[in-house]
């Protein structure tokens, strides 16, 4: 079953938390990765590739460059379940 | 020129900082135990026991200091700000500051865990961090990058000698004059079951599983292998000019570094040791001193059979019958073995044994072999007054030799 954008979120923050140590409330839908969250490439892509096993989405490398904010990010990730 | 020594770090089986790990050597205490690992049962390893970090890394780095650094570059970047902090974290050019720092194996957990990601799950699950974290001169960047070091960060990579070839190789780099100091030592995070079952594989590492602090010791009768350690090594060489001019705290003088080849076996030492005492005459000379002016040795000793004959055979050729005036200390016994992070460890004894003026004890000695008939220090002794010298020498498969001499400050 297809889930939330709520749900999609709450999953999102957990896989920054254990990627960077952020708390789950720092990771709101109008923050931005790297300007807001400072989130590096590379853990970009260590998130992108941990929520593709737990979303069960493909999120394509070109894509990634697009995934600016995490509603960008969430809206893809509900978008493609 | 004359070098000093004005910082010490360390992360060991014995303590998570130098005057834990001081400490505890001092009381005779052994960092060797089984190891809990399921691993261990999983691949029926010969060798079930080790000498784990006394603090793990992650207890003192941040989460993303864990995630992004190979266990190896973790404990190197503890020892080395430990170090950097003892020496006063003073404000310098960074164009003048380098880095040495050694790993013998390099970051293994990082290479070995990506290979089982790589089968499990294939290569876009493979980490993007993986390149850095596994190459061997991580550990020397990533404490180049926390220091902000611009004068050259290198890895010297001579298996067990690796860190007191990089302490030697400070010298070179101070003597150029390119730079006023150098942070060197060395590091290994090893304890993984790829290595311990290698080493094992070459019957170099000891089986004494029922009685695993008793594992490691050199020169007795019963030895039978060395015993795997991991953690790290720092010290902070500066010029003694630059030294005094910032008032920092000395501990010793770093006198002189050699580093020679046997070219005889890939891992037997050269049963002669003619290439391990070029190394220590070469240190002798380079601090302007006689074998008779050593005092305290802090020996390789890895506790194998034959590797502590070798030592003791070029000892006798280059100290004769003053050999039984030095006391010797077999570190290793307590701490384990390093392997490119034991130079470094061992160095820091040797610069804390000069500035206190105490040997550290040598456990585990109850019978010792009658073919080493060395003056083995097995409970903390007093070093005479007045400027002492004492070496430390490492030894390492390949057939390196590298040897280190301090002298005494005050």
């Amino acid at each position: 079953m297809a889930l939330s954008k709520d749900e999609v979120l709450a999953g999102l923050a957990e896989l920054v938390n254990e990627e960077t140590g952020l708390t789950a409330d720092a990771v709101q839908l109008d923050k931005s990765f790297s300007e807001d969250l400072d989130i590096d490439s590379i853990s970009m892509m260590t998130i992108v590739v941990n929520a593709e096993d737990k979303f069960g989405v493909k999120i394509p490398d070109e894509e990634v460059k697009n995934l600016v904010t995490v509603a960008d990010a969430v809206n893809y990730i509900a978008d493609n379940q | 020129m004359k070098i000093v020594v004005t910082g010490l770090g360390a992360t060991t089986p014995l303590g998570g900082d130098v005057s834990s790990t001081w400490e505890a050597l001092l009381a005779g205490k052994s960092g060797i135990s089984t190891l809990q690992q399921t691993w261990v049962a999983q691949y029926e390893i010969p060798v079930t026991f080790a000498g784990q970090a006394k603090v793990p890394a992650s207890e003192i780095l941040t989460l993303q200091e864990s995630k992004r650094l190979d266990p190896s570059s973790q404990f190197a970047l503890i020892a080395a700000r430990e170090a950097w902090a003892d020496a006063g974290a003073p404000e310098v050019v960074p164009e003048r500051l380098a880095v040495e720092f050694s790993t013998g194996i390099g970051g293994v957990w990082t290479l070995l865990d990506a290979f089982d990601t790589l089968k499990e799950r294939g290569a876009r699950r493979v980490l993007p961090m993986t390149v850095p974290m596994l190459m061997p001169n991580g550990p020397a960047a990533a404490i180049g990058m926390d220091l902000a070091a611009r004068g050259g960060v290198r890895t010297a990579v001579s298996a067990c000698a690796s860190s007191t070839e990089a302490i030697a190789n400070a010298i070179t780099r101070l003597k150029s004059g390119e730079v006023d100091m150098v942070v060197a030592g060395g590091c290994e995070a090893a304890i993984h079951p790829l290595p311990i079952a290698a080493f094992a594989a070459m019957h170099a590492t000891s089986r004494r599983n029922d009685e695993p602090e008793k594992a490691s010791r050199p020169y007795d009768v019963n030895r039978d292998g060395f015993v795997m350690g991991e953690g790290a090594g720092a010290l902070v060489l500066e010029t003694e000019e630059h030294a005094k001019a910032r008032g920092a705290k000395i501990y010793a003088y770093l006198v002189g570094g050699s580093v020679t080849s046997d070219a005889y076996h890939i891992t037997a030492p050269d049963p002669e040791g003619s290439g391990a005492a070029r190394a220590v005459l070469s240190a002798l000379e380079q601090a302007g001193a006689k074998p008779e002016d050593v005092v305290h040795i802090n020996a390789h000793a890895t506790s194998t059979p034959v590797g502590d004959i070798a030592e003791y055979t070029a000892l006798k050729r280059v100290f004769g019958d003053h050999l039984e005036n030095i006391a010797i200390s077999a570190t290793k016994a307590s701490t384990g073995h390093l392997l490119g992070g034991a130079g470094a460890i061992e160095a820091v004894f040797t610069v804390l044994a000069l500035k206190n003026r105490t040997a550290p004890p040598t456990i585990n000695l109850d019978d010792q072999d009658p073919a080493i008939p060395l003056d083995i220090v097995t409970s903390p002794r007093k070093l005479p007054e007045g400027p002492i010298l004492a070496i430390s020498n490492s030894f390492g498969f390949g057939g390196h030799n590298a040897v280190i001499a301090f002298r005494s400050y005050d």
